[in-house]
Parts: C-alpha cells; structure tokens; sequence
C-alpha cells in the first residue's frame, strides 16, 4: 500500500512557551504535571503513524484525548509545535502560508464537522460548490459536478433548499457532499455523525462505505464511538492524553490490546460482531497428508490427542477430515495386510469457513458442524487454523457483559 | 484640596485651536464635501413631488418590511406634508442618510479589523465607550470649531455619536460566526478575502444590520440636539417650540421624528432579515 500522509515525531502545546513544555515532556514530565506547572496544554503528544492511501483512518479517544486536534494539525488549522507531516512526499510543515493554501485546495476535500459548519446563507447547491467556487472554477461547470454528488448522497430535489429547512442527517450530507466534489483525495472528518441520533448515524456510516467503495477517498475520521470506529476503520489509533496507544485493525486491537487502557476500552465492546474466524481461530497441531498410510495418521492423531484429523496436501490444500474412530475401526479390519490402502469411505467433507467471517455467521457454521472442527482458510483455500469449541466460548466469556455497556456507550455526546 | 489643578480643559482647547488653524483648509475641504452630499441629497428629494417621495418610500417599505409599514408610511407622510413639515422633514432625513452613509463607510472596515485583531479591538474599545457616553451636547463644540455653524457640524456631531453601534455590532457579528464555519472555509483553502465576503459577512450580516439600525436610530436622535448649532430640519422646529413655549409646535415636529424613526428603524430592520424569512 502506497504512503499518504506519514506524521513523525508530532508535537502540540497550546500557550505562550512551547519550548519548556517540550523539554519538560522530554524530561518524561506528564500532561497534567505541565498544565499545573508551566499553565501550558499538551494537545498532542509524540505521535507518530502512517495513514495508507484509500484507507479509513479512524482516530479514536476520549474528550480531552487529542484526536480532534491532531486532525487538526494534518492540514495545518492548528500550527504543529515540532514534528514533521508529509503528505504525497511534502512536508506541510515547512509550508509558507499560501503554499499551505494552493496545498489544502489540491490535497484536501476540506473537512466535515460535527455541527455540519454549513454556510446558513446559501442553498445546497450553492453549499456543495463552496470548494470548487474557492478554485474560481467557472458556474457552469461547478453546478453540473455538484448535481451529480448531489445525487450521490441522496439529496436530489433538494438543491435549492437552504439548511435551516433540512433535517441533521441531511445536512450533515451536504458537508459530506461538500468534501465529495474536491477534486483532492484525503477526506478529514472529525466526529461527522456524532450529532446524530443512532439509527441516522447507523444509516450515514453505512452510505459513507458505499461511497467510499465508489470515490476511493483517503479518509481520516475522528470519533470518540468504539462501535463507530471499528464498523469504519480499516485501522484504528486509540489516543489517550495526546498519545497514540495503538495502531491496528479492529480485530488486532481487540485481541492483543496494546496497554491497560486499551483493554479496559475496548471491553466494552461487541466482539461477536467485531471478531474473524481468523482472529479466534488456533493453530493446526497437525495435518495428515495424501501419502499418509493409515497407521501414520492414527500415530499422529493419537501423538496430539485428537478425535480426527484434517487431511491436506503439501501446499496446504484442504482434502478432507478423517475420524479416529473410524480409522481404528478401518485399521482392525484389515490388521493382517501388510499396508493398508485409505479408502475414500474414510475421507469426510470438512466443515470449512473463510478467515473474514465475523464469529456470528462462523458460530452457525459451527452448531451445525455434526463433528470435527471447523477449518479456517485464506483466500486461496490454503488451511490456516481451526476453530475449537473452546475458542468460541472464550471469545463470547470475554464478552458476557459488555454488551449493555455498549447500548449506553452509543448514546454518549462527547461535550467538547 | 490640591495646590494645583490638571489643565483638561486648557490642553483640550489648545489642541482643538491648533488643529483648527494648522488643519484650517482640511476641514474646509471636508466641510465643502459633506456640505455637497447633503445639499444635492436634499435638493433632490425636494426636487420630486412629495407624493413621488411618498410613493417611493411606500415602494421600499412594502418590499423590505410588508404592507402594514408600508401603509403606515403613507398615512404618516402625508400626515407631514398636511402640517407644513415636508422641507424639514426632508432636511433631516437627508441629514440623517448623510451621516449613516458616512458612519458606514468608517465603521464598517473599523469594525471587520476589530474582529480580526485583538489588538485593535481593546484599543479601540475604551475609544467607544468614551464616545458613546459622552454627553452628546458635547460634540457640538468642536464640531462647531471645526466647521462653523450650520448643516455640516450636525452631520459630523450626528456622525460621531452614531458610529460606535455599528463598529461594536459589526465586530460582535463577525467573531460569532460559528468557528467551524471558518475552519471550514480554512480547510477548503480559502484567501482571507474568500473568507470574509463568502463566510464571515454574510453570516454576521444580521448582526451587522442591526447595528446599522441602532446607529440611525441614534442618529435621528443626535439630529434635534443638532439643531442647536443650526443643523435645521426638524430639530429647528421642537426647538423653537420649547424656546417659545409653543407646545403645539414642538409636538408636532416631535411627532413627524416618531414616524421618520419607525419608517427607517422598519426599513433597515427589515434588511437584516429578509434573508430568515425566506428560509422559514
């Protein structure tokens, strides 16, 4: 995956003497001992990450964690103290203030805010066409491009309308339809559905994937909803007091969670929506292979403890599941050849689901599965792992009683 | 109390006597000015019928403000022109639109600079206090040094005592616009001219109309004190009331200002919203 935007190393005080307050954090001073002693806020601190083109970004945290405001660094509306941010190969923070300008018009959709931050004086359309009326691109032009993202988010019909005639969810698709027609790549969205109510938002994050599956947008989302950034993430960085605690996919953060914080955060979480067959699945103790004579292989089930094995070729393929019981019972029968053939009688169809199944549709496969494990594979049917009964439950006891808190985690509005 | 008393007074005449007569011909040039503005506006407005005048008006606040101001127009118009009170009446509204003119024209970029630089802004402030609660007779002092008696020292005094609502509305106006609206329009790569004749004005544009409405409002009311050094128009006529202690006089140019201000506070109120009402 190509590079998009690579910050090193970020830094952000707000007050009158940065420079003490990043030698005290050098000094491995805390944010809170800084504000008590220097009266200077540490808005971002030491950060450091990449973000992949065509990927959703999502920065997550709490109020207070600093993900707003290192959003706001990635296109300079907030000065960085130190650090660098290259975006496309350039570093914006060694931009003059119009490069900065020529830069934002050709890289950057502009961004969509929480409280939509439409124009109240102007219609939709005229709304829509606000970035490319900023490029001095001509009327007729601007009008025909915005029609069409009109259309796209759904808004048709309602072009001449002006905002305060619209509902939240339809003008918060008006700023989205707004950073839509740049002619730029990376979307910045900072808590864009986080005014909505649930069912909305539910609905706006789902049309957003759609587009984006469409625009191929290079998007960082600011959210402070778990649900919210693990259904839109590609990959997630959990913030805390201006650091990032970890950067990963949803499944990674969930199954090796960085620190403490990020643990007792995301416990909260729904993990059988969440988790992967790939994600819970454990490691193949062994396999038998094609060549194997049936002594070999009840050796190696009986070596491991096993009621059956998974039979697969050299590269790894899946060809079946043999039953010990069987295998015993085969081997009696024909206890005076010298070796024994296995017959296909013994091979059985295993039960077999792909390592992007979400845990829910993988437990059914599992119920429904008479014996054996269940085989996980890639996307060229290469054996990866296998679920165990135990691996499910333990997935699910990890959960037990997370999911009302993620009910009241939903309904919470971040204040600042 | 004190062996010695602080010269205000002496330093306040000292300047003003050596502004006037090392600055003579600046004011002169800026008397004949303002002088021609009201002048041609007057005469204009006198040159039409009245009931031309009455009809346009009429026009205006139907369009701005709807058909019961605009009737209200009508009948208090001609109620003026039934009296005998037109050519004051037309005095002072040419007085009084002078003077907004001109407060537009300096407290407009004053106000948008206050908004976009703290620095301005406290200097400015303490300036716009002083202005505004200094008793008003008191601009007619150096007013009168400066442009001797008559039309052009009402306009300034006029002028003086109804620029600060504007510069403090309009600053007030453009530094609530939503900060999202202008990081907005950051993010989007907008010049700082984009910025505020796309985003900031027309967002604070209601507040900045109402600041253009509170400055003549208080115009109209500097207008009769005006009259005072001879500025004319209305304020001539509830002078002399009082001087003669002629009450039915006085009350009736009195009451031809009430409709002139209900007129104009109707009018430029309207413009202020005209926008909202269409969205509703």
């Amino acid at each position: 995956m190509k590079e998009k935007i690579v910050v090193r190393n970020l830094y952000k005080v707000f007050g009158r003497q940065p420079g003490k307050a990043l030698k005290a954090l050098s000094e491995g001073k805390s944010k809170a001992d800084i504000l008590r002693e220097y009266n200077q806020v540490v808005g971002v601190n030491n950060v450091t990450f990449t973000v992949y083109e065509r990927e959703i970004f999502v920065l997550m945290g709490l109020s207070g964690s600093g993900k707003s405001t290192l959003e706001r660094l990635l296109n300079r509306l907030h000065e960085p103290t130190s650090g660098e941010i290259i975006i496309e190969g350039t570093d914006i923070t060694k931009l003059s203030k119009k490069e900065l300008r020529e830069f934002r018009r050709n890289h950057f959709c502009g961004m969509v805010f929480q409280n939509f931050a439409i124009l109240p004086h102007r219609t939709v359309l005229e709304n829509v066409e606000f970035g490319l009326e900023l490029k001095g691109i001509a009327r007729q032009e601007r009008r025909e491009r915005a029609m069409k993202v009109i259309e796209q988010v759904g808004l048709t019909g309602n072009e001449d309308s002006y905002p305060s005639e619209l509902s939240g969810g339809m003008q918060q698709r008006v700023g989205l339809a707004r950073g839509l027609l740049a002619d730029a790549s990376i979307l910045l969205m900072d808590e864009a559905f986080s005014a909505l109510d649930p069912l909305i938002r539910r609905q706006m994050q789902d049309e957003l994937l759609e587009l984006q599956d469409k625009m191929q947008k290079t998007i960082v989302f600011v959210t402070h909803d778990l649900d919210e950034a693990f259904r839109l993430g590609d990959r997630i960085a959990i913030m805390k007091d201006g650091r990032i605690e970890q950067v990963g996919a949803a499944e990674e953060i969930i199954s090796t969670p960085a620190s403490d914080y990020v643990r007792a955060f995301v416990e909260d979480m729904n993990r059988v929506a969440i988790l992967t067959a790939g994600s819970i699945m454990e490691p193949v103790r062994d396999t038998a292979f094609p060549g194997d004579g049936p002594r070999t292989i009840l050796r190696k089930i009986r070596k491991n403890n096993l009621t059956g094995i998974l039979l697969a070729d050299t590269k790894r393929k899946l060809k079946g599941y043999i039953r010990a019981e069987e295998l015993v019972s085969h081997i009696n029968k024909h206890r005076e050849m010298e070796k024994i053939p296995l017959i296909p009688e013994l091979i059985h169809q295993p039960s077999v689901v792909h390592n992007d199944l979400p845990l829910n549709e993988v437990i059914n496969t599992y119920n429904n599965t008479e014996f054996g494990p269940v085989a996980v594979v890639d996307d060229n049917d290469r054996l990866q792992g296998v679920i165990v009964k135990g691996a499910i439950i333990g997935a699910l006891a990890e959960n037990a009683d997370g999911g009302s808190a993620v009910e009241n985690g939903r309904e919470d509005k971040e204040t600042n | 109390m004190f062996p010695f008393r602080i010269p205000i007074k002496d330093w306040i005449s000292a300047a003003v006597d050596y502004l006037v007569s090392e600055l003579g011909t600046v004011f002169d040039g800026f008397s004949a000015f303002i002088f021609f503005l009201v002048n041609n506006l007057k005469d204009g407005m006198l040159f039409l019928h009245p009931l031309i005048l009455i009809a346009i008006i009429a026009f205006l606040t139907y369009k701005m403000a709807g058909w019961q101001i605009a009737l209200f127009s009508v009948a208090g118009l001609l109620l003026t022109e039934n009296i005998g009170m037109w050519v004051p009446f037309v005095e002072t509204l040419s007085l009084v639109l002078t003077a907004e003119i001109l407060v537009m024209i300096v407290g407009l970029p004053l106000g948008i600079y206050a908004a976009r630089s703290n620095k301005f802004n406290t200097f400015i402030r303490p300036i716009l206090d002083f202005m505004q609660t200094m008793p008003a007779f008191v601009y007619l002092i150096p007013a009168v040094m400066f442009f001797g008696l008559g039309l052009v020292p009402g306009v300034v005094a006029t002028f003086v005592f109804a620029l600060p609502p504007l510069i403090r509305l309009t600053n007030l106006g453009i530094r609530q616009v939503p900060k999202e609206l202008t990081e907005a329009a950051d993010a989007f790569g907008a010049t700082n001219l984009q910025k505020l004749f796309k985003v900031q004005i027309p967002v604070a544009k209601p507040t900045i109309m109402a600041g253009v409405n509170q400055s003549i409002m208080l115009g109209l009311s500097m207008v009769v004190i005006a009259a005072m050094i001879g500025a004319g128009g209305l304020g001539t006529n509830v002078l002399r009331g009082i001087q003669r202690l002629q009450v039915g006089e006085g009350f009736e140019a009195g009451l031809v200002v009430v409709i002139l201000a209900i007129i104009l506070d109707r009018l430029t109120a309207g413009l202020g919203q005209r926008k909202k009402v269409k969205q509703e």
